[in-house]
């Protein structure tokens, strides 16, 4: 074979990739599709009308589109948080937890601080946010290195303990005086700065750069290598001398820091106050992304987005056309489904 | 022990026009081959010719790109293993694996193509009686299969076999792995089999079995075959200059017995004490040194504390009581990552379990064990241009040629286990310990790989060699100790020893232990 047949050959597997990569998304997204369009034709709703009305409403103007992006900016993160010890074999669905316990911490600095100008308590709630989430991941973490518990387990159960913990401090001492469930409203200092006249704020560009890090660390760096190494065979990584334990701790940790940044980004951008139950299951909805999409960054990217386009324009169909809450569910089930199902359901029927 | 036939007993299955690539390697090469029943068919070739794909074809394991396969002369398809077990064909892998929580019985009555809904036990004890019997295959129906030694597992592996019903047996590198006794008794059976007409594949690498046992040979080069020859008329060395087309020298112990004894050993082992779980060893009380320039040899059967011995060196395994020392300095327990960073190479008895990454290029593998050294920027980039330079060196001194670019798990089972030496050879190591060092290697990598060892006690380093290869132990340790049962039985120098003495002390103590029972 000549160097050129064989520069051919690469790209054509490339292109190959590529290709299947993207008839796997089709395959999805219309598996998704046209199981929700037999429920909306049930519910006596036209499913190629719900659908335009989906698109336009949110790809079709501005204001759509900006709350498609806000909608997927925590998910970028929280996808995030699961990605990064996916790649050295640990299954964190703590994702929820860390990141209550991120905001919560923020939240914190956020009413005492007050005073502090801005440039100064916003990074100062950040850095607070990425100490709850990483103390709550080092838990499980430390844990996990001692041989005591699985790490998944572990996670699973602080993620039902993290937002108690939030509503006692809510409850008990934050509360706002006219609701019991959530703070006063956070000073302007503490509020994350938006930009384009829309709710997007820095918390997205924040996501933007902790993926484009994550694509570099994994692809170049010692320390990417080394983790991938020690997702792909623990015992033969151990033997050849890479501190393993010392990883899952770590790695762990820096996961639960990337929640817990989404939790104070959340507090101190979306809402500007904290709010008992604010995540909506947004942890969960990253470990969702970040397995739907492999753990690779611009798969994470463009999931985040088709699962943003499926909620804002979810939420728009309810206020028009009057389908209920519960069906937008079903929809968000069914994605689920196939991604749960997607190894050998997605490859039987797409070859 | 056999007798040749000469007789052109009629052509039981053959492959005609064998063709097989994969990317960047042509494997097999309109291959040829003719397989008789009542014969053993031994495959030669080093390592990477394609003998492994050749018949991972013949059991529908890989398609081949082009050409046919006749049974009794009518042209069949082969499109997966159970196509192959309908027509008769069954295979033993390199890497063969049981359900290990199961017993004999359920791991074989899993394989059965016969099996009802709901089976009586008593049945397939009973079928696997009769065939063991006859064939002197004898185990536990009961025995839990971790329990039972590799050797045991691969009587089982053939059972298996026999009770489906197969009459073309596949042997790839069966003794491998297996103890010497051990390798005898398989060819007992081989013999039995071959007298009741099956026919028998047989992959290996040891030219005194298949100048001992087989009925023809063929050898493969480069993924062709370079010839089919009738046992009769051939010998080791025309084997040998078939398989690589020259001639092979020897290597020996240049300086037997003269030892540059250093005042403080590169590593030390006093009163070692570990605690095995589940099937692993306990070590007791092991006192050890060894120094700059010298080979200790570690004689024993698998499963005696071997393994345990590599992994508390290594620190994978933690010691309960004593002290390693590595020049004098107290390392005991401490992490594995220090361990080697005091230039510690280890080549262990599974490269592909216990030593590779199989979804990462060798290359990458090959960086693993010092990411450190090539690590640029603070970690931030890695010198790959560096990494490739200096294995590549390795790989042209001992002519190990293996692509950098392909995955372990596709390298055939040879290249991987150079693999680990290349990788582990490189940074002239200050202690190597090395498990089974030349299994799965071919004659020629054999020598080559034995050459690298003793050099590298030339330069000083110290070598803790595993094996159960007497031979081998007997031509390149310095000194010898036999492990048995975690304790060191005997010490010997090998030129004051004999192979009967050291071979008593591996299995004659085995035989303690068998009337103790
Ligand atoms: N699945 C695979 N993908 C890519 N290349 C492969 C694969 N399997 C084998 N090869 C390549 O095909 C060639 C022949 O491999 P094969 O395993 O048949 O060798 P072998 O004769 O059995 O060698 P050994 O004695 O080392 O076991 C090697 O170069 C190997 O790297
Ligand atoms: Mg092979």
């Amino acid at each position: 074979m000549s160097q050129n047949d064989k520069n051919m050959l690469k790209w054509n597997q490339i292109f190959q990739k590529i290709l299947d990569s993207a008839a796997r998304y089709l395959m999805m997204g219309f598996v998704v599709l046209f199981l929700f369009g037999i429920i909306l034709l049930i519910t006596g709703k036209d499913p190629i009308q719900s659908y335009k009305d989906i698109l336009t409403s949110t790809l079709g103007s501005q204001y759509g589109f900006s709350e498609v992006i806000v909608t997927m900016t925590p998910m970028l993160i929280t996808a995030l948080a699961v990605a990064l010890p996916t790649r050295i074999g640990l299954i964190n669905i703590g994702g929820e937890g860390q990141l209550y316990m991120g905001a919560l911490l923020a939240t914190w600095g956020a009413l005492t601080f007050e005073t502090l100008p801005v440039w100064a308590l916003v990074p100062l709630m950040g850095l607070l946010g990425i100490i709850g989430g990483a103390l709550w991941a080092f838990i499980p973490g430390i844990l996990k290195s001692l041989g005591l518990v699985n790490e998944t387990i572990a996670t699973l159960l602080l993620n039902l303990v993290a937002p108690s913990i939030v509503a006692y401090f809510v409850f008990g001492f934050w509360h706002s005086p006219m609701d019991t469930n959530k703070t006063p409203n956070f000073v302007d200092a503490a509020q994350l700065p938006t930009f384009f006249n829309s709710r997007i704020d820095l918390s997205f560009f924040i996501a933007l750069v902790l993926l484009a890090i994550f694509w570099y660390l994994m692809k170049y760096t010692r320390w990417g290598l080394e983790m991938r190494a020690i997702g792909g065979n623990p015992q033969a990584a151990k033997r050849n001398g890479l501190p393993i334990n010392k990883y899952w701790v770590i790695v762990l940790c820096i996961g639960g820091a990337i929640a817990g940044l989404a939790g104070a980004a959340q507090v101190s951008g979306f809402y500007g106050v904290l709010l008992v139950n604010f995540s909506r299951s947004l942890g969960y909805m990253g470990f969702l992304i970040s397995w739907l999409s492999f753990g690779d960054p611009i798969g994470i990217f463009i999931t985040s987005f088709v699962v943003s386009v499926i909620i804002t324009g979810g939420n728009m169909l309810q206020l028009t056309i009057g389908i209920p809450y519960a069906v937008i569910n079903i929809l968000l089930a069914l994605t689920l489904f196939v991604v749960l199902a997607k190894p050998t359901f997605l490859k039987r029927i797409t070859i | 022990m056999a007798k040749t036939k000469d007789v052109k007993s009629s052509v039981y299955v053959s492959m005609r026009g064998i063709t097989k690539a994969f990317p960047n390697v042509l494997a097999n090469d309109r291959i040829d081959l003719d397989i008789h029943a009542s014969e053993i068919h031994a495959l030669l070739g080093e390592n990477g010719a394609g003998k492994s794909t050749l018949m991972k074809i013949l059991y529908g394991f890989y398609r081949a790109d082009a050409g046919e396969i006749l049974l009794r002369d009518k042209s069949i398809s082969i499109n997966s293993p159970q196509d192959a077990r309908e027509h008769h064909i069954g295979m033993v892998f390199q890497n063969f694996t049981q359900i290990p929580a199961f017993n004999v019985l359920e791991n074989i009555a899993l394989f059965l193509p016969d099996l009802q809904p709901v089976y009586k036990q008593s049945d397939v004890e009973e079928r696997i009686n009769e065939v063991s019997i006859r064939y002197g295959l004898h185990v536990d129906p009961y025995a839990i299969v971790s329990q039972l030694s590799i050797g045991e597992q691969q009587k089982i592996e053939i059972l298996k076999l026999l009770l489906s019903d197969a009459k073309i047996l596949i042997l790839d590198e069966p003794t491998r792995v297996l103890a010497p006794h051990e390798v005898d008794a398989l060819y007992e059976v081989l013999d039995i089999l071959r007298e009741d007409g099956y026919a028998i594949i047989l992959i290996t690498h040891k030219l005194n079995e298949v100048l001992a046992c087989s009925d023809r040979i063929t050898v493969l080069r480069g993924g062709e075959v370079a010839g089919t020859l009738l046992r009769s008329e051939t010998s080791e060395e025309k084997l040998v200059e078939m398989m690589f087309s020259k001639k092979l020298v020897d290597v020996q112990k240049t300086e037997q017995g003269v030892q540059k004894i250093s005042d403080t050993p590169i590593l030390q082992l006093a009163g070692i004490e570990t605690q095995g779980e589940g099937n692993s060893t306990s070590l007791k009380n092991l006192n050890l040194e060894i120094h700059s320039g010298e080979i200790l040899g570690v004689a024993g059967v698998s499963g005696n504390g071997q393994k345990e011995l590599g992994d508390v060196i290594l620190g994978m395994e933690k010691s309960l009581a004593g002290e390693k020392l590595f020049f004098g300095k107290d390392m005991t327990n401490r992490p594995i990552g220090d361990i080697r960073r005091n230039g510690v190479g280890f080549i262990p008895e599974n490269p592909l379990l216990m030593a590779s990454i199989p979804y990462m290029t060798v290359l990458e593998n090959m960086a693993l064990t010092n990411t450190w050294r090539y690590s640029q920027q603070g970690g931030l980039q890695v010198d790959w241009e560096a990494v490739r330079a200096d294995y590549q060196a390795t790989q042209e001194d001992l002519g190990f040629p293996f692509s950098l670019y392909t995955l372990p798990r596709s390298l055939s089972g040879g290249n991987l286990q150079r693999m680990v030496i290349v990788r582990e050879m490189t940074h002239d190591p200050q202690l190597l310990i090395a498990s089974y060092l030349t299994r799965g290697l071919d004659v020629q990598s054999t020598l080559a790989a034995r050459q690298a060892l003793l050099k590298a006690c030339e330069n000083g380093a110290g070598v803790l060699l595993i094996s159960e290869d007497l031979e081998e132990l007997f031509a390149l340790s310095d000194r010898l100790i036999i492990l048995f049962n975690g304790e060191i039985a005997g010490e010997f120098i090998p030129s004051e020893t004999t192979i009967y003495e050291v071979g008593h002390l591996m299995t004659g103590s085995e035989v303690k232990y068998v009337a103790e029972r």
